[in-house]
């Protein structure tokens, strides 16, 4: 174990966000204290065959507006909403990339979907009217790696790149990767970080159904209730956050201290099922906190995966009290206002738990909830919660057994 | 289609592959060399499956590199056409 140093943890200096709460931070925020829910029936398509029928949807996203003219034909609107998320991270960081050195800026991003309404709109092409209808850019649209490389490109940035794959776990897994980048001090002084998803497309949705955990309600209100007694799946959505983490000698270049700084992460597997070994999730918050030189009494804020299954719900709920204690921490799942947005879930609930920190204030989960007997956290439901905030952790699990954690810390003055 | 004209390809151009930011499509580019519009090798390849499509004609690909101008693409669409009617 190391003792936690604000000097060499990189720090957050700028977020986009474009998620069903609305598209900027500021709309995200006043979202998330009002409890404003983006998530409704399914409009991108027609959803009344599919046994899922609601989603979180993006409102009002304009690619004309919000996506170069050349850029908005070769790619999904998962990279678009990315592209867009990125410019608005980058102004919101003071960062101007064309006057940072190429290779000392890097791009890692979270996909999941990836280009799945692109994908299927080719391939429709292909079945239909033949190989010759399939345009060129399925080539570079539908990949998980297509966001990362436009981003790289748009914004001359030719250092690390990659993509990471992990669903749900994704966004906190770019930050983790990003802040050993980062530290390693080779000259990687800033990334780009944070993932966006489009899952709402028949094809996309189809594969998320045969998992068995998605809610068939109806009532956009209710649908997805994590930790809650009548639990019962959990609604996907889609859009996400970027976020900017640089050195911060970097930040500090431009008079800036960021949002807060990342000061603890750990990832882990859960083991197969019927495995008689307990799941990831408790040692991998453990280790978070190991990392970050900090002890459970020092966590102010939870921000839970919240999958909405009442099993997940139960071992998430038996995690955190292992660590904190029964009802000891302050716990939200914010994204019972977006669904599950996968590659961008975990991305947003960072933007949101930097938010948080800020401004002393904890978002609650929508509708006030009966929590499912055996869940014993202090869940934030009905109205937001002031408290002095310094550090947050957040949870996130990725289909599959992918477990993350992350603790933030808000800069001290 | 008799002829293929510029304002086809513009038109091809415009709808499948968009515009760079600073370039004027309907200005004089005739002599402009496609790197300069902003397009790439992938960008062409997709403007020459549109002409495929829409009017018939194959580009070879081995002939692609070479036409490096708008008005390069419009004139081997043409011989390619007056090829297909003969």
């Amino acid at each position: 174990m190391r003792a936690s140093d604000l000097s060499v943890d990189p720090v957050i200096t700028g977020i986009g966000v474009v998620a069903p709460t609305g598209i900027g931070l500021d709309a995200h925020w006043q979202a998330a204290l009002s409890g404003k829910s983006g998530i409704g029936l399914i409009s991108r398509f027609d959803p009344a065959p599919y046994p899922v029928r609601l989603a979180g949807q993006v409102p009002g996203f304009d690619v004309a507006e919000q996506v170069p003219a050349r850029l908005a034909p070769q790619t999904d609107f998962w990279t678009q909403t990315s592209l867009a998320a990125t410019r608005d991270a980058l102004a919101d960081a003071g960062v101007d990339p064309a006057r940072l050195p190429e290779f000392s800026m890097g791009v890692l991003t979270a996909a999941s979907s990836s280009g799945a309404e692109f994908g299927q709109h080719e391939m429709g092409r292909l079945f239909t009217k033949g190989p010759a209808w399939v345009g060129t850019y399925q080539a570079i649209a539908w990949f998980f790696a297509a966001t990362t490389g436009q981003l790289s490109i748009r914004h001359g940035m030719r250092g690390p790149a990659g993509v990471i794959c992990t669903e749900q776990a994704g966004g906190l897994d770019t930050l983790g990767h990003a802040r050993r980048l980062i530290r390693a001090g080779d000259g990687t002084r800033l990334m780009v970080t944070g993932g966006t998803d489009a899952p709402l497309c028949p094809y996309a949705l189809v594969a998320q159904i045969t998992n068995g955990k998605m809610s068939t309600g109806d009532d956009p209100a209710t649908a997805f209730a994590p930790f809650s007694a009548e639990a019962s799946g959990y609604v996907a959505g889609e859009g996400g956050a970027i976020l900017i983490v640089e050195s911060r000698e970097s930040a500090a270049e431009r008079g800036r201290t960021g949002y807060g700084a990342v000061t603890g992460y750990a990832a882990g597997f859960d083991p197969p099922p019927g495995s008689p070994r307990p799941p990831a999730l408790r040692r991998t918050i453990d280790a978070a906190l190991a990392d970050a030189g900090l002890a459970p009494s020092d966590v102010d804020v939870v921000f839970a995966d919240g999958a909405g299954v009442p099993h997940l719900d139960l071992a998430e709920a038996a995690a955190i009290t292992a660590v904190f204690g029964a009802r000891r921490v302050p716990v939200s799942v914010p994204k019972t206002l977006t669904g599950r947005m996968y590659a961008g879930g975990a991305a947003l609930d960072v933007a949101t738990a930097l938010l948080a920190l800020r401004h002393g204030t904890i978002p609650h989960c929508g509708a006030p909830v009966e929590l499912a007997p055996g869940c014993e956290i202090d869940l934030v439901t009905g109205q937001p919660r002031e408290a002095p905030l310094r550090t947050a952790l957040v949870l996130s699990r990725g289909h599959g057994g992918f477990t993350s954690a992350l603790v933030l810390r808000r800069p001290e003055a | 289609m008799s002829k293929f004209t510029l304002n086809d390809l513009r038109d091809i151009m415009r709808t499948s592959v968009g515009v760079e930011e600073g370039v004027d499509l309907d200005g004089p580019i005739d002599e402009v060399e496609f790197t300069e519009l902003g397009y790439d090798s992938l960008a062409l390849a997709e403007v020459c499956s549109q002409i495929n499509r829409r009017v018939g004609v194959a580009i070879p690909e081995d002939d692609l590199l070479a036409l490096i101008t708008p008005a390069a693409i419009v004139r081997s669409v043409n011989e390619l056409l007056v090829g297909t009617a003969g």
